[in-house]
């Protein structure tokens, strides 16, 4: 086999027995990898409680992982999220990805929950379980750092044994599995790291292609402004974003009131580069190495960090953003949940928090401490807790990141029906509304943006299924990505079967999420961004309401946002299976977890 | 969606690319919306069906374009393969279908971004807006200009040319534009303010587009103000650079400019070594044919001579360089700078000419014009004799 190893490890932490299996190739060429293959093993299990021990855990890779494939050093950790209820999965960097390829495995599937905190220890094609107590309560940074010589190292972090809700999994100390809880995931079967190294190599069908495709990407990343640029993210990171969402006046201020920030000038990138004078680094395979690390060691936060921990708390001090970075690295958790949350709390107090108080209560937060307790539910369950509803800019409990939706229509969009919550990443569409490409289109208009969301909503799913990173994308385009695929698997495709893969990915995790019970109701945006406020114009509700509507029937959705059978058979997808059980959506209140 | 259509309508017909009302755009949103009705669009709908794109644009091209297209799709196989560096970044090669059959025309546009159909026109697809479509028909009509005239030209000296070409290239060339003329003035400088900047910059950029020295949203341009460089964002047209002007300090003090074009590095180190104060950039067709007209033989770089040319070649008293758009190891950042001069110029292989100015565009835009006029006169004198 060519590009996967063919190979993937089922883990029972309850018996501590694993065993390996081979996927059927009908399903690689349906599903391919990462994203996809994870939603698909998650299917069966959906409606269960995200803390059934059946609740399966999946890391999976991509055919293009551990291939010259440029930035195909990602992999894919897909559950049922604590945080939303929702299908769930995050695109992790580092050295993760490729040393699962390089020990063999495509992906693992994890089940089941161990009787005592564990380590799971990969080698080769060997699987070892570990007794891992001796490391509970632990940090991030001390047990990356005790275990970096067993090669990559995912961890959960103590907000996870303290049941944040946005706990992250980190991976080698700086990336960051985030956004939807997974740590916590990990942490409820009783993981507490994940190592893994390898000497092997996946097959590549065709060498001279791959390299002639290589060649093809590294020419439009080379002329991409947004990826090589002389500010693009390649010198600056993605703190590069920090003056445009300036200037384009979307930089979310005070929990959302407000869409700019005064003090944006002197906590640009530029800024943080005089102060810490970062060096270049980034995920395995990749050469645009956008993360910056400072001198001391500490990675320089990225765009959505910077953005929320700066103005939407309205904190002017740059060393804050930067402990506030570290601390939620080292207690892993999700940054921009964890800003969002405090500035949900700030809101609901009547005051800014000082920079030292941010700090205090992040650690509070990842130490189940105190009010901290509350807010590492998130700021939805907790805004509700204090019946201030409103104060929480959440989209299905999920924290909105770092660009304001009244600057961006598509966004709007997106963040309103993206399947996990208001995540930027599913359709992403700051690449046209912001940074022009493929081409620039009107940011204050819902014109034509169903179907570009729709359609970017496949692309960043297959892109996560490959696995490849998004911001590559900035600069190529799938035509570029197809003939790589097609020289490491020896599969013959297009840019637009791979569109039709994303497509399939998508839908069924709508099948899936309303196996829970979600639906239109679900996938509205806060009532603060159709409301006048401060010095943004709100959006207008209808034009809104019919944008959805379109997207519904781009997607091949009923009028309430749910999946037909006609769309899932037309897809390949069995509209009954995938869900199991009928389930229901999460509890909303707080959760009592006595810790 | 009307106003879209009118605008991209507008530009085929300006650029000479399509004959007034024969270009056929169709947008798919919740539903399916034409720019006007044809019976073409009933056909081409159903790709809107089997595939995940959102515009079409369908198209004969004017003269001489349909004359160069045409031989070329007749004569080339099953795909185009121009050298210039349009095609060579963003589109690879060109397919070509023998006829609109449906199914042929999807298969090839999962593939690829359009597709040449012999005497029955182009189509190009987009997933996000009729710009891409737009932008992909203009790259078609100039990627298959530069190679029919550069082919014409190799064939010639090779003594190899066909009835049926040359036939081509005496109906191409009867139907090309008129020589540019340089009795423009632009607005005087040196600039003192950014409204004055901007101003300058919108009217150069107009008339850089109007003199046919650039094709779609190719082309950029700068304006030294202190210690600001004022460029056209990437992806923009020169044509309407309203809003689309992006402010960079020289010393990188705000990423605000992260939209600026790709070429900002040039411009910025072109500023650094000459003193320069206005830079122009375009992709004029004959300057760009000619930089491919390379007579060396057993050359070591054959192939790569976008990427390693060493040789200081001349054309029209003009440096021809290497370089590759962006800031890659090839990029042409690393060699225009070093060769640029007022009077000159310079020219990227296979690519565009770069020209600079010392207080506003008038010497930037006359130099690009006179080395496209010099470039077509002398290409016509390499032909014949
Ligand atoms: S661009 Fe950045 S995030 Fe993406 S793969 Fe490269 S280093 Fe990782
Ligand atoms: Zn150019």
């Amino acid at each position: 086999m060519y590009g996967w190893c063919g190979r993937i490890a089922r883990i029972d932490l309850t018996s501590g027995k694993w065993e390996v299996e081979t996927p059927p190739a009908a399903l690689l060429k349906d599903f391919i990898g990462g994203r996809g293959l994870g939603v698909h093993y998650l299917a069966p299990f959906i409606t269960r409680s995200w803390d059934d021990p059946a609740m399966p855990l999946l890391l999976f890779t991509g055919p293009l992982v551990g291939t010259a494939a440029p930035t195909s050093g990602r992999m894919a950790v897909v559950s049922r999220s604590p945080l939303t209820g929702t299908v769930s999965d995050a695109s992790v960097g580092g050295s993760l990805g490729t040393a699962l390829k390089r020990a063999g495995l495509d992906g693992l599937i994890i089940t089941g929950k161990s009787p005592g905190m564990c380590g799971i220890e990969i080698t080769d094609r060997q699987i070892l379980i570990h007794d891992a107590t001796p490391l509970s309560g632990k940090g991030t940074a001390f047990v990356t750092e005790v275990l970096k010589k067993k090669g990559a190292v995912a961890v959960s972090g103590p907000a996870a044994e303290n049941r944040v809700l946005y706990a992250n999994i980190m991976v080698d100390g700086h990336f960051a599995a985030g956004r939807n809880g997974l740590g916590l995931v990990f942490a409820e079967k009783n993981i507490k790291y994940i190592t893994v190294q390898g000497k092997g190599r996946p097959l590549v069908k065709d060498q001279v292609m791959l390299k002639e495709a290589c060649k093809d990407v590294l020419r439009l990343v080379a002329a991409s402004p947004a990826l090589s640029g002389r500010l693009g993210i390649a010198n600056f990171g993605t703190g590069a974003l920090y003056d445009l969402m300036d200037a384009r006046r979307m930089m979310p201020t005070r929990n959302f009131k407000k869409t700019r920030f005064i003090h944006a000038a002197d906590l640009n990138a530029h800024a943080y580069r005089q102060q810490y004078a970062p060096e270049n680094s980034g995920c395995s395979g990749c050469h645009i190495r956008c993360k910056k690390q400072a001198r001391d060691g500490r990675p320089l936060p990225e765009f959505e960090t910077m953005s929320h921990f700066s103005a939407l708390l309205e904190n002017r001090q740059m060393e804050a953003v930067m402990e506030a970075n570290r601390i939620c690295n080292d207690l892993g958790m999700d940054t921009i949940s964890a800003a969002a949350t405090l500035a949900c709390h700030a809101e609901i107090i009547g005051r800014t928090l000082e920079p030292d108080e941010i700090l205090d209560l992040l650690t509070a937060i990842g130490t189940g401490r105190d009010t901290g307790k509350m807010l590492g539910q998130g700021s939805a369950r907790y805004a509700r807790a204090c019946n201030r509803p409103e104060a929480s800019m959440a989209v299905k409990n999920l924290e909105l990141s770092a660009y304001d939706p009244r600057g961006a229509y598509g966004m709007a969009l997106a963040f309103a029906v993206s399947n996990r919550g208001a995540c930027h990443l599913r359709a992403y569409p700051i690449g046209h509304e912001i940074l022009r490409k493929p081409v620039a289109t009107d940011r204050f208009s819902f014109e034509g943006k169903a179907r570009i969301i729709k359609i970017s909503e496949d692309l960043n799913a297959v892109v996560d299924a490959l696995t490849a990173c998004k911001f590559v994308f900035f600069a190529a385009s799938l035509e570029e990505y197809a003939k790589i695929f097609e020289a490491v698997t020896g599969m013959a495709t297009s840019a637009q079967d791979l569109l039709q893969v994303g497509e399939r990915i998508v839908y069924l995790e709508r099948i899936l999420n309303a196996a829970n019970g979600f639906g239109i109701e679900d996938d509205d945006l806060p009532q603060r961004f159709f409301q006048s406020q401060g010095d943004a114009l709100p959006i207008d509700r209808r034009a809104f309401l019919k944008a959805r509507t379109d997207y519904y029937i781009v997607r091949g959705l009923d009028h309430q946002g749910r999946p037909t059978k006609e769309k899932a058979t037309a897809l390949g997808l069995d509209f009954h299976k995938s869900g199991a059980e009928p389930g229901a959506k999460q509890d909303d209140s707080l959760y009592d977890f006595n810790v | 969606m009307t106003s879209m259509f009118k605008h991209f309508e507008t530009k085929l017909t300006s650029a000479g690319l399509v004959e007034k009302g024969a270009a056929l755009f169709g947008f798919l949103d919740a539903r399916l919306e034409w720019n006007h009705p044809d019976r073409e669009a009933e056909k081409l709908g159903v790709l809107f069906q089997n595939l995940n794109i959102n515009s079409l644009l369908f198209a004969q091209p004017a003269e001489p374009y349909a004359t160069i297209i045409n031989y070329l799709a007749l004569t080339e196989g099953e795909a185009i393969q121009p050298r210039d560096c349009e095609t060579r970044t963003f589109l690879h090669d060109l397919p070509i279908a023998p006829d609109p059959d449906p199914a042929r025309l999807e298969f090839l546009l999962k593939r690829r971004k359009g597709v040449i159909v012999p005497h029955y026109g182009i189509i190009t697809t987009g997933t996000v807006s009729i710009e891409q479509a737009y932008v992909t028909f203009s790259s078609f009509c100039f990627a298959c200009f530069v190679k029919f005239f550069g082919d014409y030209l190799r064939d010639v000296r090779r003594g190899n040319t066909s009835a049926q070409q040359k036939a081509a290239y005496e109906k191409a060339s009867a139907g090309l534009r008129p020589l540019g003329t340089d009795n423009v003035a632009l607005l005087p400088g040196p600039f003192h303010t950014e409204a004055e900047v901007l101003q300058a910059m919108e009217e150069a950029g107009r008339q850089v587009v109007a003199h046919g020295l650039v094709d779609s949203y190719f082309g950029n341009i700068s304006c030294l103000l202190g210690t600001v460089l004022y460029i056209s964002q990437t992806g923009s047209s020169l044509d309407h650079l309203g809003g689309c002007i992006d402010p960079c300090p020289l010393d990188d003090s705000s990423c605000a400019g992260l939209t600026a074009s790709s070429e900002l590095s040039a411009h910025m180190r072109i500023i650094a070594e000459t003193g320069a104060r206005t830079i122009l950039h375009g992709h004029p067709p004959f300057a760009v044919i000619l930089s491919m007209d390379c007579e060396v033989e057993d050359c070591d770089c054959a192939g790569t001579c976008h990427l390693k040319c060493p040789h200081t070649r001349m054309v029209c008293g003009t440096p021809i360089v290497a370089g590759e758009v962006g800031t890659g190891p090839h990029g042409l950042c690393h060699t225009v700078p070093k060769v640029i001069r007022e009077g000159t110029g310079a020219i990227v292989y296979g690519h565009g000419l770069f020209t600079i100015g010392q207080k506003d565009f008038n010497v930037p835009f006359q130099r690009l014009l006179a080395v496209e006029n010099a470039c077509r006169r002398e290409y016509f004198k390499r032909v014949s004799t």
